[in-house]
């Protein structure tokens, strides 16, 4: 019964879905950088040879195909060598890549050159979201994809910016040349964001180099574009422009915002407040793998729902969330949560889904583990 | 020489029976035979996982299979496509066609041959026994994509990656054996008068892979055998964390993938240059001019490996580098295309469905050739890679390309290898349906691609949903028109309008002086080539 009403709502909100939008589109985007607008400018130089060389030599083959038949009664001629034609149409390509090799280098020579930046930014791809640092500056955070679950089974309808959407943009000034350096925690990633024309793996171990100059506020979205695992289809990048006022603006509430999660970690919480929390935390970052019911993927991400760890010593539990598991997915996240967030998150494996040890876990307990 | 292989024939020339005549045989035309079954049961397999893949992406959400599955499911299409189909379908077919296009009763290395095929069940088996494992919910199958790239292949892989590991040695082995095989009939088992320059077109072009299948399953086999020590043997070759190199995989992958993306293309050149002669009554024009082409394609196959690796942060002298090199590939590529079109011009043709495969090969194949220049040019990959406009491209080149020109291999020489015409209705039915829907199935990859929708994603975003749902039902349809083809083979293998020797009013060559069906062994006595 339940399996039914689910199907009819699938179909019924593709049919939705498929009436309201039909904003597709055909080309590169021109974006709005000027590695945007070369990579379009050569991307459009190129197709249209293209186009041309088509014509000319699909032409030529649909003219014989309806010409040279024998239901026609053509009789075949016995030529199968030109010595001059044969030279002719191998250097006539040659001068034609030539001409697209030279803008070609002049584009690439110009997105290459990362210096008199301005300032930097540090993009770390983690399986499945990714972490911005502003060099300097004191700021950083993760952004994860906030389009809900329920969208993207189809329970509800979907939003504009289905799987283009995060929790926390990573947020520049206009018209200043913002240096990036991308690394990856993980697997190998790719940042891409079509509008700025930079798509760059971040890779471990490794510190790859880009840059942008954005003209004009607004809020560009792209994707991870290497296959990073399970869920590499659900890694969006979004990038807000702002003004440099508004800028500075930003940073200062980042600033008070991590001020005031260090002052809430002192604090003693309650429990209601610490299921409330880990709740989010889990949701952000648990329940990728371990599912939201907390039961997991059977052989490959256990459940957490009736586990040995989550019922029994809370040290090994904090331990396992600080350190990771070694050698597999399960990553360290002590530096990626903060010892409220980790209370919380502990807190709420071992009161959820029925594991019911009425455990309370305070931030203080998870300081003293580090 | 030939008079050595006339003795060791003498006592076995009667045909064996039952399953002996399979599991033990030595025969070119059994193997092949054996080969090209193989290649087309892979064919249905791989396909079956196409359409799971194109059904998920039907619309946008998840509605099917889990992410997880996604991954397992274009992974094992790929790494099947690659090496199930494309690559046994061409030694099959060399397995047929080069002993009697060279005169020769036989391939040099029977029993090697043997093997070779009977290694594939094999890797097979185990690639595929680790998807059944998944399916029985013991672990995941190989995930990682057919690029397999370090560490989400190595120290993220499932456990499964190591019967991927073993699966890819076994091809490689009998990958290498098949080449070795083929070299040493080509060079040794030519009939008296046929100098190389004489050769066949698909003879040569056979002849050039086979070099190329030489030079880079070795370095497939280390990329693999390095991971395998990686995993399990403490070492980190691509283990960062240890002081290993993550895009030395990539270096490795790729020095080995790009001459294979030759390897995958080269024996469909030398088909489509056998047929289009024939139905064009006419010589092929510039012979030459074709040999050096495809030996200069092979030769710049292994200086452009990097072009697919843009995005990784090479210096910027090595980013133009690998471009300019790519770029040169079209010029041998325009070359083969020209004379294609120029052995068509003032011919007498008539449309045959291998011919019509031919044709389609040569408008659809430069297609893939045109987005391929495109992709060459570094600032503008930046946008392209890792995007459905890459998945568009390698399927025109593989699809509409390699495939096609087997399967118009697989019409032209089917009467010689039966004996029995095929139903040249259905056939026509087939290939209609084949290029319509490969189209509808491809062109709109190159829309989203470029619109910005990343490859190997289980569920996009909105603006993506329309061409999706129209490759979707290309998908459907290319995948049910196979059936036909299908169809078409097992007909004609039980009977049907015999064939003539000739076969085709056209045709030239030494296979067409064979009787059809062709005798067991080809050519017991060495023809004279003039
Ligand atoms: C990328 C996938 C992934 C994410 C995200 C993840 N885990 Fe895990 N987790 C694993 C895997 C895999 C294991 C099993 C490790 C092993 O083999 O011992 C694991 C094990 C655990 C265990 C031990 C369970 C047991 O019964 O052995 C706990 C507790 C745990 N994770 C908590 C968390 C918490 C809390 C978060 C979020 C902050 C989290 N995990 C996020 C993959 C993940
Ligand atoms: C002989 C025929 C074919 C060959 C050689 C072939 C080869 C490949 C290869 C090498 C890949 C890359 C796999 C990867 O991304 O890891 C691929 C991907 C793909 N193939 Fe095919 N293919 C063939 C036929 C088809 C058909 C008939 C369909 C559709 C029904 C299809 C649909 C796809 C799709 C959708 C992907 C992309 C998966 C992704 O990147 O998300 N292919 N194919
Ligand atoms: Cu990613
Ligand atoms: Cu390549």
């Amino acid at each position: 019964m339940r399996a039914a009403t689910r199907v009819a709502g699938i179909l019924g909100l593709m049919l939705i879905s498929g009436l309201s939008h039909a904003a597709y589109q055909l080309n590169m985007t021109p974006g709005v950088t000027s590695f945007s607008q070369g990579a379009y400018d050569i991307h459009m130089m190129v197709m249209w040879i293209c186009v041309v060389i088509g014509i000319v030599v699909f032409g030529a083959m649909i003219y014989s195909i309806v010409k040279h038949r024998k239901a026609k009664g053509a009789v075949a001629a016995d030529f199968h060598e030109n010595t001059t034609i044969e030279v002719v149409w191998t250097i006539i390509p040659f001068l034609i890549l030539i001409a697209m090799a030279i803008p070609a280098t002049r584009v690439l020579l110009a997105m290459e050159d990362t210096s008199n930046s301005e300032m930097s930014i540090k993009v770390t791809g983690y399986q499945w979201k990714w972490h911005y640092d502003y060099l300097g500056e004191d700021v950083s955070f993760f952004s994860n994809m906030s389009t809900p679950m329920e969208q993207i089974e189809g329970m509800e309808q979907k939003g504009e910016n289905y799987l283009l959407e995060v929790d926390n943009k990573m947020v520049i000034p206009v018209n200043k040349k913002v240096r990036l350096l991308f690394t990856s925690n993980d697997v190998i990633h790719a940042w891409w964001v079509p509008e700025f024309g930079v798509k760059k793996d971040s890779i471990p171990g490794y510190i790859n180099e880009s840059w942008i100059e954005v003209p004009e506020p607004g809020i560009y979205r792209g994707k991870c574009a290497e296959l990073c695992g399970q869920y590499h289809g659900f890694m969006p990048v979004v990038v807000e422009a702002k003004s440099e006022e508004d800028y500075v603006a930003w940073l200062d509430s980042q600033r008070a915002m991590a001020a005031e999660a260090a002052a809430s970690a002192e604090k003693t919480w309650t429990q209601a407040d610490l299921m409330n929390q880990g709740e989010k935390v889990y949701k952000t970052a648990c329940a990728a793998c371990h599912q939201a019911n907390g039961e997991g993927l059977p052989n490959v991400f256990p459940g957490l729902k009736g586990s040995a760890v989550a019922l029994g010593d809370i040290a090994k539990h904090i331990d396992i969330i600080i350190n990771g598991v070694s050698g597999t997915s399960m990553q360290a996240f002590g530096a990626q949560l903060n010892d409220a967030d980790i209370a919380a998150v502990v807190t709420y494996e071992r009161n959820a889904w029925g594991n019911d040890t009425g455990d309370v876990v305070q931030p203080a307990d998870v300081k003293a583990a580090r | 020489m030939s008079a050595v292989i006339e003795e060791t024939h003498e006592h076995h020339d009667h045909k064996p029976t039952g399953i002996g005549r399979w599991l033990f045989s030595t025969n070119h035309k059994d193997i092949g035979t054996m080969y090209l079954w193989f290649s087309f049961i892979m064919f249905f397999v791989g396909g079956s996982m196409a359409l799971v893949i194109r059904a998920e992406l039907f619309q946008p959400g998840l509605q099917l299979i889990e992410p997880e599955f996604f991954n397992q499911m274009t992974t094992l299409h790929g790494l099947i496509m690659v090496f199930g189909v494309i690559m046994p379908a061409f030694v099959g077919l060399a397995n047929w066609m080069v002993p009697m296009m060279i005169g020769a009763p036989d391939m040099a290395l029977p029993r090697m041959n043997n093997w070779s095929f009977w290694l594939l069940p094999g890797a097979f088996g185990l690639l595929i026994a680790s998807l059944v494992m998944s399916l029985m919910g013991m672990g995941s199958a190989p995930n990682f994509g057919w690029t397999f790239y370090a560490p989400l292949s190595t120290t993220y892989g499932p456990s499964s990656t190591d019967f991927f590991i073993f699966s890819v040695h076994l091809m490689g082995i009998s990958s290498i054996m098949g080449a070795i095989n083929i070299i040493a009939t080509i060079m040794n088992m030519r009939a008296p008068g046929m100098t190389y320059m004489k050769m066949p077109i698909f003879v040569w072009t056979w002849f050039i892979t086979a070099y190329l299948l030489i030079a880079v399953m070795p370095v497939l086999a280390g990329v693999v055998t390095m991971m395998l020590m990686d995993r399990h043997f403490g070492t980190s070759f691509f283990n960062a964390a240890g002081g290993g190199d993550p895009v030395l995989f990539q270096h490795v992958f790729w020095f080995f993938g790009h001459p294979e993306v030759y390897i995958m293309i080269l024996p469909s050149f030398g088909i489509i240059s056998q047929i289009v002669p024939t139905f064009a009554r006419k010589k092929i024009f510039g012979y030459s001019s074709m040999v050096y082409a495809t030996a200069s394609i092979a030769f710049l196959s292994f200086i452009v490996w990097a072009h697919h690796m843009f995005t990784t942060g090479m210096p910027v002298a090595g980013e133009l580098f690998f471009m300019y090199a790519t770029m040169l590939i079209a010029i041998p590529t325009g070359v083969k295309v020209f004379n294609w079109v120029s052995t068509m011009w003032k011919g007498s043709m008539t449309f045959e469905t291998p011919m019509l495969f031919a044709i389609a090969f040569i408008f659809l194949f430069t297609i893939g050739g045109f987005t391929g220049l495109m992709l060459c040019i570094a600032p503008a990959d930046f946008q392209y890679h890792d995007t459905y406009f890459v998945v568009a491209h390698f399927h025109y080149v593989l699809v509409t390309g390699a495939a096609f020109g087997i399967m118009a291999g697989v019409y032209y020489w089917i009467p010689k290898w039966t004996g029995n015409m095929y139903d040249e209705k259905l056939g026509k039915l087939h290939f209609w349906l084949t290029a319509i829907s490969s189209n509808v199935l491809f062109f709109p990859m190159h829309f989203v691609g470029l619109a910005g929708m990343p490859r190997r994603i289980p569920d996009y975003s909105l603006q993506f949903a329309e061409f999706n749902a129209m490759a979707t039902v290309g998908a459907f349809v290319f995948g049910f028109s196979q059936l036909i083809f299908l169809y078409n083979v097992l007909k004609t293998q039980r009977g049907g309008v015999k064939a003539t020797s000739k076969v085709w009013e056209g045709a030239e060559g030494l296979e067409w002086t064979l009787p059809s069906p062709a005798p067991f062994h080809s050519f017991t006595t060495p023809p004279t080539v003039k």
